[in-house]
């Protein structure tokens, strides 16, 4: 037979060649992954709802509504300085949540650090952590909105909770890279855990921790103009909503989205500055 | 460390805390938000999902609907993430440093990408909305949007980091652009890439339930509806598949991840 003939640790395509694309076992799942993705992706586009789509005049139509918004924006409904008050409790909203879910997160994560506490407890912080990650900000905040009423305290509850959930991710992290050494000198001297962590962790951590929760607040920025869109939480997010889905005045509309444009843009500049001076690669995920 | 330096960190430490509590003040005063409220909420707030919340029989006869619309919304998602994940490829090489082809497409390819992702999905799905109307074009296209300008920049940072040596190789040996890209670029970045369309499908089926309240489509439509009948019981239903839908899929892609790195 001829198999026999072959040695079997050379591979071979079926006309005789010796094939030189070897296929370890990543290169096969990347491989799959992408098939998987293919096949996904065609599969989605059978399964869609086309119910009263146009496509042409759809996307003729957009792009005419997208020239009034970018070449012609004004205001209609309300004045510059109201404009400028809704940006900045949009703006305050993130605060807010950003602030508040950094305090909260700090203490959760020394929980959630291997290194400080013990496994069992890291476990269950972080089995909570991934079940609030889940829930999309928009339920949380929604279902505060019937628990606790409507109002900012509500907004600011359910964006809190993605908060933490991110931070205690991001600050458990940094926790767990300080030095042994340190840990292990201050529990020497017989200090307790408090000082441990407010002489040790705290003073090798503090500046990852703030351009962390700066990173935060960029996110924060436009969750909140989504939740004062999705869930009347107020805002320009509230604005946008109303502008759109109301009036159907879509010069307004190009003013705000400018509006929130240029606010974004600054937040990603400070934040990308961040990141090159604090996190040489990139550890963003 | 001397003691000048400790000192100087006190001080900017200290200026840091007064400064942001300042702003924290201020962004209360701006929303009329209350602090004191905000924590006696709280407990109340925890106290009513636990008493309400609650998935019922009745609830339960709704589940095959709700896991429809559940399937609408993920491969929704899936669909809007690889789609744009092949337009960011190429918009990421024209834009990176390594690999672009001049200053101009270069350029070009940073500006979509920015505009893109710094104007917010919920901006995107009201905007289509206007002429696409209620179904899952709208919704896709939001979240396409979106992730265009998100995944370039992400592309963008891989293609930097992974393959810069490789590619002077090449270019040493006289290969074209072409082959640079498809046998060193592409090679070398393609793990780190998916492993950023994999965060991104799950970002996106939770940007889709928002988009969804915004659109009328898939879940998020669903758990509107609910929620303006008043109808708990269901609203936790759909809640907690939604948070199953989630963590499987995470699940999914860490064991993706796990193989390919």
């Amino acid at each position: 037979m001829e198999t026999t003939m072959k040695p079997t640790y050379i591979k071979r395509k079926r006309n005789g060649q010796i094939s030189i694309k070897a296929g370890s076992k990543s290169e096969r799942g990347i491989r799959w992954t992408i098939i998987l993705f293919v096949v996904l992706t065609i599969a989605a586009f059978m399964f869609f709802d086309y119910t009263g789509l146009e496509l042409w005049s759809a996307i003729i139509e957009t792009g005419q509504n997208l020239k009034v918004m970018f070449f012609q924006p004004a205001l209609n409904h309300f004045t510059w300085a109201e404009a400028l008050y809704q940006v900045g409790v949009t703006l305050g909203l993130a605060v807010l949540a950003t602030v508040i879910g950094s305090v909260i997160a700090f203490f959760l994560a020394l929980m959630a650090a291997t290194n400080l506490t013990k496994e069992w407890i890291t476990k269950f912080v972080r089995v909570i952590v991934a079940f609030i990650r889940a829930v999309p900000t928009v339920l949380w905040v929604l279902i505060f909105a019937i628990a606790a009423g409507l109002g900012s305290e509500a907004a600011v509850l359910g964006m809190l909770f993605h908060s933490i959930a991110y931070l205690v991710k991001a600050f458990s992290e940094a926790f767990e890279e300080v030095d042994k050494g340190i840990l292990e000198a201050l529990k020497a001297t017989g200090s307790g855990w408090w000082h441990v962590v407010t002489h040790g962790v705290l003073p090798s951590t503090f500046t990852y921790l703030l351009s962390w929760t700066f990173l935060r607040f960029e996110i924060n920025f436009s969750v909140a103009v989504a939740m004062g869109a999705a869930a009347g939480a107020g805002g320009i997010g509230f604005e946008l909503f109303m502008a759109s889905g109301f009036y159907f005045d879509l010069r307004e509309v190009g003013f705000i989205t400018y509006a929130i444009l240029l606010i974004a843009i600054i937040l990603e500049v400070f934040s990308t500055r961040l990141k090159n001076r604090y996190f040489p690669s990139s550890m963003s995920k | 460390m001397s003691e000048k330096v400790m000192q100087k960190r006190k001080w900017q430490t200290t200026i840091a805390l007064v400064i942001i509590i300042a702003i924290t003040y201020l962004s209360a005063a701006i929303t009329n938000f209350n602090f004191i409220d905000g924590l006696a909420a709280f407990p109340t707030a925890i106290g009513w999902m636990f008493s309400h919340l609650l998935i019922t029989q009745e609830s339960l006869e709704k589940l095959p609907a709700i896991l429809g619309k559940l399937n609408e919304t993920i491969f929704m998602s899936i669909a809007a993430t690889t789609t744009a994940a092949v337009v960011s490829i190429f918009l990421s090489l024209m834009g990176s440093k390594t690999t672009s082809v001049n200053g101009f497409l270069s350029m070009f390819a940073r500006l979509i990408a920015s505009v893109s992702r710094n104007i917010p999905v919920v901006a995107w799905a009201l905007i289509l909305l206007l002429s696409f109307g209620q179904n899952s074009i709208t919704g896709y296209l939001a979240l396409f949007v979106g992730t265009v300008g998100f995944l370039t920049r992400a592309f963008m940072e891989s293609i930097d980091e992974a393959s810069h040596s490789a590619v002077e190789a090449l270019t040493a040996t006289g290969a074209t652009y072409f082959h640079i890209v498809n046998k060193a670029v592409l090679p070398q970045s393609l793990p780190q890439m998916i492993s950023w369309i994999l965060f991104m499908i799950e970002t996106n089926i939770r940007s889709a339930t928002l988009v969804g309240i915004l659109t009328g489509t898939g879940i998020g439509y669903t758990f509107d509806m609910y929620y303006k009948s008043m109808n708990y019981n269901v609203v936790a239903l759909i809640t907690f598949s939604i948070v199953i839908a989630v963590i499987i899929i995470e699940l999914i892609s860490n064991y993706i991840r796990k193989v390919m790195m």
